[in-house]
């Protein structure tokens, strides 16, 4: 029983996987003939290669779990997220980084502060919106203790919390990936 | 067909930029800044060949672009092991 | 149509041009990567932007194409951009490059 259970988890993977890369070939080769929006050897092409692809990328993918990601209304909190509140901090950096560029005025340290989010997905979440937002770069995650190491361009405080240093980010990333 | 004019326009400004950028790259103290330049550099060659695409009505040149991206992204990736040290 | 992909590449080739000055114009690695992640990764969304608009509005089978395919390296640029900078950010710092004025480091008292 055991056993079975997880075959058909690795099988689960395995589906996951292939249909993901059979929507991204479906994408690129949309327009291409008769077939709905596809030709025929495009789509036997499509099956064939997702196939492979499942077999050779799902073992790594899913290493460590993290199945929570299928659940449809974090893509549409993802969604969200990226033309909200990310997008109008991504326009505020900008702007922050040509004033600095102008002035040359800076501040620069490395901070710690841990926001506590478990997951891998969440940690890649909030180091990637940090990196593109006002004034930050994330240089380091430690993974044992959750710790983030920032490299902020103007320093507030030695010992910051995690509102300070990126806003709203963290509940964010804890919505969508955890 | 004023459009397609105008993304070959941006294209040049773009190749400019990179110019500028890879003045970093020939300059860069360390290794590290080079590094640094040669990405920026990547990225501006992603979207200057998007536009290229858009300009020549070529698609071709957009899947290059994505396949370029890609590649760099692993460049990029090697580097940084490399400057940790973690290839000797 | 064609004002709004006028400003989108002004837009974009605006902020380009600010990374790449950036580039220039900070003292050290880390303000550097800052500057040139930031503003490559907003210019390149808005220039890849105009051509998506375009090519949608240009329609058919080519236009479309155009446009899903620039929607493609788009997605592409935005996972890769920052993933890349913080690597190269983590690989200057365990190689010994020390932020220039730092008034803090935590990683450094960390080894």
């Amino acid at each position: 029983m055991l056993y079975s259970l997880a075959a058909m988890l690795r099988a689960a993977e395995w589906a996951v996987t292939a249909a993901f890369a059979l929507a991204t070939y479906l994408v690129l080769v949309l327009w291409t003939g008769g077939i709905g929006l596809w030709s025929l050897s495009e789509l036997i092409a499509g099956a064939v290669l997702s196939a492979i692809v499942g077999m050779v990328a799902a073992p790594i993918l899913w290493e460590r779990g993290g199945f929570r990601i299928l659940q449809p209304h974090r893509w549409v909190l993802f969604f969200f997220y990226l033309v909200g509140p990310f997008f109008l901090a991504m326009a505020r950096a900008n702007l922050d980084v040509a004033f600095r560029v102008i002035t040359g005025r800076i501040r620069p340290g490395i901070v710690r502060f841990n926001p506590g989010l478990k997951t891998d997905l969440g940690k890649t979440l909030l180091a990637n919106s940090i990196t593109l937002t006002p004034g930050t770069l994330t240089v380091d995650v430690d993974d044992a203790t959750g710790d983030f190491y920032v490299h902020w361009i103007n320093v507030k405080s030695l010992e910051p919390k995690p509102e300070e240093v990126c806003g709203p980010f963290p509940s964010w990333a804890r919505r969508i990936a955890e | 067909m004023i459009g397609e004019l105008s993304f070959g326009v941006a294209a040049v400004v773009l190749a400019a930029f990179m110019g500028v950028s890879v003045l970093r790259l020939a300059i860069g103290p360390t290794a590290a800044d080079r590094a640094v330049a040669l990405d920026t550099v990547n990225t501006l060659v992603v979207t200057t060949m998007v536009l290229l695409g858009a300009a020549f009505g070529q698609v071709v040149y957009v899947d290059v672009a994505i396949v370029y991206a890609l590649l760099s992204f692993v460049g990029t990736l090697y580097i940084a092991r490399y400057l940790e040290g973690g290839l000797k | 149509m064609n004002v709004l992909i006028y400003i989108f590449l002004a837009i974009g080739a605006v902020f380009n041009g600010l990374g790449a000055v950036a580039l220039l114009r900070f003292p050290d690695v880390y303000t550097r990567i800052h500057g040139a992640t930031k503003c490559t990764t907003f210019g390149s969304i808005f220039s890849i932007l105009a051509v998506v608009i375009y090519g949608f509005w240009r329609g058919g089978g080519q236009g479309g194409t155009l446009a899903v395919h620039a929607l493609i390296a788009l997605l592409f640029l935005l996972l890769t951009n920052p993933t890349g900078s913080h690597a190269l950010a983590r690989g200057a710092h365990r190689g010994g490059i020390r932020p220039f004025r730092a008034v803090v480091d935590r990683l450094e008292e960390k080894r």
